[in-house]
């Protein structure tokens, strides 16, 4: 009979972080965080980066409650790595809202007018297209996590060195 | 007219073992039952002959991917985006103190052709390059027919999501993919989408650790999703990386499930700088002078993000960007 390992996935309430061990460099060239980590200390809907790549970043938003609405010019994706997320998608009826080249997303005041495009319930796993120009909420009943893949934008937090290891070894 | 076997690209007659013998520049390729045979004006090398059709492999697949593909510490390839040099020691301080060192500038689809004629022609029936090794059979031995189901599969390339109306599909039994050994444990619930009439096309989501559970390759990152330049390339990893990449640019790394080790090297003379443990939930860049290898004692999931943008490694290689993605 076969042998089987379970699968091992992260969550906010369980995740084991690993790290660098320096041979002949510094730790922080590897920017090495852990996004379970990082939502755990975060407040909800911070969207805070945890990749970096010149202008592109992926966020680690901890989900909790409903988000405030909002829209991107550019397409993002939500990736559902812990917990239940529900996404609720909004066509725009002011195209202008987000104008074109924006970077990342921008925060929207209120309901913003448009028509329902629907509802996604995501769950761990799950990822999910925010098309470019519609807007959306997120909804948790319980805390969760999403990673975000976006553009760097107004609303990015970077604290690298708080959420990254800095010391040539892990701390325990 | 156009021929299968392309005979130009080898030797008419295969030697001993079954095999034919191939040359691209002054380097010549040639294989027994156990080993690949690499010689260049300078020197010879030795590499297993599943170790190399695995490399070889990924570097055909991945068009020679981001920068250089070390097949191991003395053979492998460089990417320029349209040509590409083939290396012996390059990357290797102590073939370069010698002077043993040697590269050869081709145009890519040559090098694409003779690539894709070894594997073909090294390649045994029972032997699949992408499979991990519990997986497939032996690459040893005399010649035993042929494999090219295994080395053409289809390599995916979202161009905006997996799933989204004409893009690439999601992955089922129906569809020839079952759920890997490794992942039998993985949910493959779908998520709930209530898409208004007129929106169906544009409310998408999928189940993309589902999705990964059932890729029958492993180390073979393949785009799932696009946001401009920045691309999501996860991949499914077992045993060991069969090449160590050495970045023209900053990738980063998820882990999504489980844990890889990273052996990271100086890219240029092998020195060890680092090894990096990550387990589900650990990010993790790799700096753009450095090169790797991973180790994933189970099957894990691994999300490699990359930036596509083809103006980076120009700029990392006139030192105008640093190395390190982010300084604090």
């Amino acid at each position: 009979m076969a042998h089987s390992q379970a699968t091992r996935f992260g969550s906010l309430e369980r995740y084991d972080k690993g790290g660098v061990e320096v041979i002949n460099d510094n730790a922080k060239n590897y920017v090495f965080s852990n996004v379970f980590q990082v939502a755990s200390k975060a407040k909800p809907y911070e969207k805070i980066a945890v990749g970096k790549n010149i202008e592109y970043v992926i966020e680690a938003i901890r989900a909790e409650g409903t988000s405030g609405w909002r829209a991107a010019a550019h397409d993002e994706f939500a990736l559902v790595m812990d917990g239940e997320v529900e996404v609720r998608l909004l066509k725009l009826d002011d195209p202008g809202a987000v104008p074109a080249g924006t970077q990342g997303s921008v925060a929207l005041s209120g309901t913003p007018k448009g028509k329902k495009m629907g509802v996604v319930r995501a769950r761990r796993g799950h990822m999910t297209l925010l098309p470019a120009g519609a807007a959306y909420q997120f909804h948790a009943a319980r805390p969760g996590v999403v990673l975000l893949q976006t553009l760097a934008g107004r609303d990015t937090v970077e604290r690298w060195a708080d959420i990254c290891q800095t010391t040539p070894r892990p701390q325990a | 007219m156009a021929t299968q076997t392309l005979p130009e690209l080898g030797s008419l007659e295969p030697n001993q073992h079954g095999y034919r013998e191939f040359t691209l520049g002054k380097f010549t390729f040639n294989r027994d039952g156990y080993f690949a045979h690499i010689a260049w004006p300078k020197g010879t090398h030795m590499i297993p002959a599943d170790a190399f059709l695995r490399a070889m492999q990924r570097d055909v697949a991945w068009g020679f991917f981001y920068g250089i593909v070390n097949f191991d510490a003395v053979v492998g390839t460089v990417n320029h985006y349209g040509n590409v040099d083939l290396y012996a020691g390059r990357f290797n301080e102590h073939y370069r103190k010698a002077g043993r060192d040697y590269s050869e500038n081709f145009p890519a689809e040559l090098i694409t052709r003779v690539f894709q004629a070894i594997l073909e022609d090294w390649t045994n029936a029972a032997f699949d390059p992408f499979a991990a090794p519990q997986e497939t059979g032996s690459a040893f031995g005399p010649k035993n027919g042929s494999n090219k189901e295994a080395i053409t599969r289809h390599r995916v390339t979202a161009k905006r999501m997996i799933g989204a109306p004409g893009d690439e599909p999601t992955r089922s039994d129906e569809s020839g993919f079952p759920i890997n050994r490794g992942f039998t444990d993985v949910p493959q619930d779908a998520p709930d989408v209530m898409a208004e009439p007129g929106f169906e096309g544009e409310v998408v989501s999928f189940n993309l650790f589902a999705y990964l559970s059932r890729s029958d390759v492993t180390w073979n990152p393949s785009v799932v999703s696009v946001c401009k330049a920045s691309l999501y390339c996860p991949t499914t990893e077992e045993y060991i990386l069969p090449v160590i990449h050495g970045n023209d640019r900053v990738e980063w790394f998820v882990q999504l499930s489980d844990e890889i080790q990273w052996e990271v090297e100086d890219r240029d003379t092998g020195a060890l700088r680092a090894r990096v443990t990550m387990r589900a939930g650990d990010v993790a860049a790799m700096p753009a002078d450095i090169r790797h290898r991973g180790f994933s004692p189970k099957r894990s999931m691994l999300l490699v993000w990359e930036n596509a943008s083809p103006d980076l490694p120009a700029l990392y290689a006139s030192g105008k960007m640093p190395p390190t993605p982010v300084q604090f």
